[in-house]
């Protein structure tokens, strides 16, 4: 026999307002957001207190990612490590892979041969599109413009193609090593980023005609999060966090390294620092990449890709196969590393995300006594306070997306 | 070719002069590593010290990129903060360092630096050094209840003894352990 459902007695409807408090302002909600969630890009949490839709306060909550890099850093040699800067951030792994390389390069006092330098900086640019194209696609993905997601990530795949055929892999892709690079170019890839170079820039047309003017897009990224210069050069944002406020700042243009100071490229900066035109300077950059990677294709020199030391590069895998001499080489470097003088030096570089710098401690001996990475994300995360508070829930949507964090680099 | 403002990684001296004249004896030491120029100062005069260099229009350093921590056995002080400078005008780097002695602590420079909050948390977090007058001093990337500083030269890369491990059975040995058995 079928039972009989008995439904409870619904609460009057009251327009009574309880004591202390007014119809619009009730009470505040604390609503935990990630670390799982479609929209933090990862294992970021944040602990929101809400007032209605409005947030009234954002706790961020990082850590979930660490892996103790900094420490393992300290028991191995410098060129261990390399593998565990494409964990970084992993959406730009060849960016940190040359910002590491570097600062050991400064530590040591080697100046690479240029091709390897303009092997670098065309790695440097392809991580950089990569990565716009990512935040491009997914902070789209997240105001509800789904179409962009997959013209981005198609180009992207082109992209990875290009990687794995110089890398030997897409996300891992230790490619350079201290004193040059791992290998040379292989054949006909030149001809692969010749191709991108040409066909990129109808792409980013296309979805500049689907964002830029489109009013959607429009109604929800101006006037969101906003944040003055004076407020974001005070809490250290970089990039194009930094630049959409209208902050020319630039580690290329300010502190060249790899040869920057040979390509001709604009540095573009917003003036209203809200989500919208950090989304224009991210947008145009992608344009620079491709400007830097015209001239540095135009311009690559030939000669050899690595310092002649003996002591820190690592011979031709032909030759430790068949020579006595080449066999002890590599297992030397291999095994015991090479020797860094004393001091400390920090070397930043301009990566997808901004000032990404690695700070060195060196007591003499074959692996640092103190590694720190100063990453972009980390350091603008901090600004989420600032541009969320008293905005709309559905607008930190947004504002995350336009910080653009990584929490592989947030956490290290 | 064109030709940038290229960054200076030291500062011109004369900003070094200035800050001696106006502090005597507040730069306790001074050494250039490839070019880099790092002071080393008095811990207690940090603040007044970071409030000069971001106010003086030769130094003029806006933005602080970073805070490191450093920790060291058997030295007369336990811990080293770096603290990386820059000026977006000027576009030099400086770098200052204290030292601190088992113990002791070291002002906060979020008064002067708002962007310090993080980098000084991380700090406390990993090596373990307390920031006065620091507005929010927890844990920020182990987790709350996280017992030990794992950045200290003490504390073994393996890690610690954690919850995971099962009661009465030490943690398996590590990598050195094993070498020095």
């Amino acid at each position: 026999m079928e039972e009989k459902r008995v439904f409870a007695e619904p609460p009057p409807m009251t327009a009574e307002v309880p004591e202390g408090r007014d119809a619009l302002h009730g009470d505040r909600m604390v609503i935990n957001m990630g670390p799982s969630h479609p929209s933090t890009h990862g294992v970021l949490r944040l602990v929101l207190t809400l007032d209605g839709e409005i947030v009234k306060s954002v706790q961020p909550h990082v850590g979930y990612l660490h892996r103790g890099m900094e420490k393992i850093a300290e028991t191995m040699t410098y060129h261990q490590f390399i593998p565990y800067t494409d964990r970084l951030d992993y959406l730009a792994p060849l960016s940190n892979n040359v910002g590491y390389i570097l600062a050991v390069e400064k530590l040591m006092g080697i100046t690479v041969p240029p091709r390897a330098q303009v092997i670098r900086v065309l790695c440097c640019e392809i991580a950089r599109i990569s990565a716009h194209l990512l935040w491009l696609g997914t902070g789209a993905l997240d105001l509800g413009a789904a179409t962009v997601f997959f013209h981005t990530f198609r180009e992207r795949e082109t992209l990875y193609d290009i990687i794995e055929s110089l890398t030997g892999g897409r996300l891992t892709t230790s490619y350079p090593r201290v004193g040059g690079l791992v290998r040379d170019l292989p054949e006909g890839w030149k001809e692969k980023v010749a191709g991108f170079v040409a066909s990129f820039p109808k792409v980013l047309d296309e979805l500049d005609g689907l964002l830029t003017g489109n009013q959607i897009w429009l109604k929800r990224t101006q006037g969101v999060g906003r944040i003055s210069a004076a407020d974001a050069i005070a809490l250290s944002l970089t990039g194009p966090n930094l630049r959409g406020s209208g902050v020319a700042y630039d580690v290329r243009k300010s502190e060249p390294y790899s040869g920057y100071e040979n390509y001709e490229f604009d540095v573009p900066i917003g003036n209203e620092g809200d989500v919208y035109d950090r989304y224009l300077v991210r947008f145009e950059e992608m344009r620079q990449s491709v400007r830097i990677l015209d001239q540095a294709l135009k311009n690559l020199p030939e000669g050899p890709i690595n310092i002649d030391d003996p002591k820190i590069v690592l011979p031709p895998k032909d030759r430790v196969l068949k020579k006595m001499e080449e066999l002890i080489q590599q297992f030397m470097i291999v095994t015991e590393g090479f020797e860094a003088p004393a001091g400390e030096v920090y070397h930043a570089i301009e990566a997808p995300k901004g000032e990404l710098g690695f700070y060195i401690r060196s007591e003499g001996g074959k692996s640092p006594y103190r590694l720190h990475i100063r990453s972009p994300s980390f350091i603008g995360l901090q600004a989420i306070e600032k541009m969320a508070v008293g905005s709309l829930l559905s607008d930190l949507i947004a504002i995350i997306a336009s910080l653009d964090p990584v929490m592989g680099e947030v956490d290290r | 070719m064109a030709a940038g403002p290229y960054c200076d990684p030291s500062p011109p001296k004369r900003i070094v002069e200035a800050l001696k004249t106006r502090f005597p004896g507040a730069v306790l030491e001074e050494t250039e590593f490839r070019g880099e120029l790092t002071l080393l100062v008095p811990g207690e005069k940090i603040v007044e010290i970071g409030r000069y260099l971001r106010d003086d229009a030769q130094g003029d350093f806006s933005m602080l990129t970073g805070v490191v921590g450093l920790h060291f056995l058997e030295r007369d002080y336990e811990h080293e903060v770096v603290y990386q400078l820059y000026s977006l005008e000027k576009n030099h780097r400086l770098r200052l360092k204290v030292r601190l002695r088992p113990g002791e602590t070291v002002p906060s420079l979020t008064p002067v630096w708002p962007g310090a909050n993080w980098p000084e948390r991380e700090v406390f977090d990993l090596v373990g050094v307390r920031f006065q007058g620091h507005p929010d001093l927890r844990r920020i990337i182990m987790p709350e209840d996280y017992p030990d500083h794992p950045l200290r030269k003490d504390f073994d890369v393996e890690g610690g003894p954690t919850s995971i491990d099962p009661p009465g059975r030490p943690a398996s040995p590590g990598f050195r352990d094993m070498e020095h058995a």
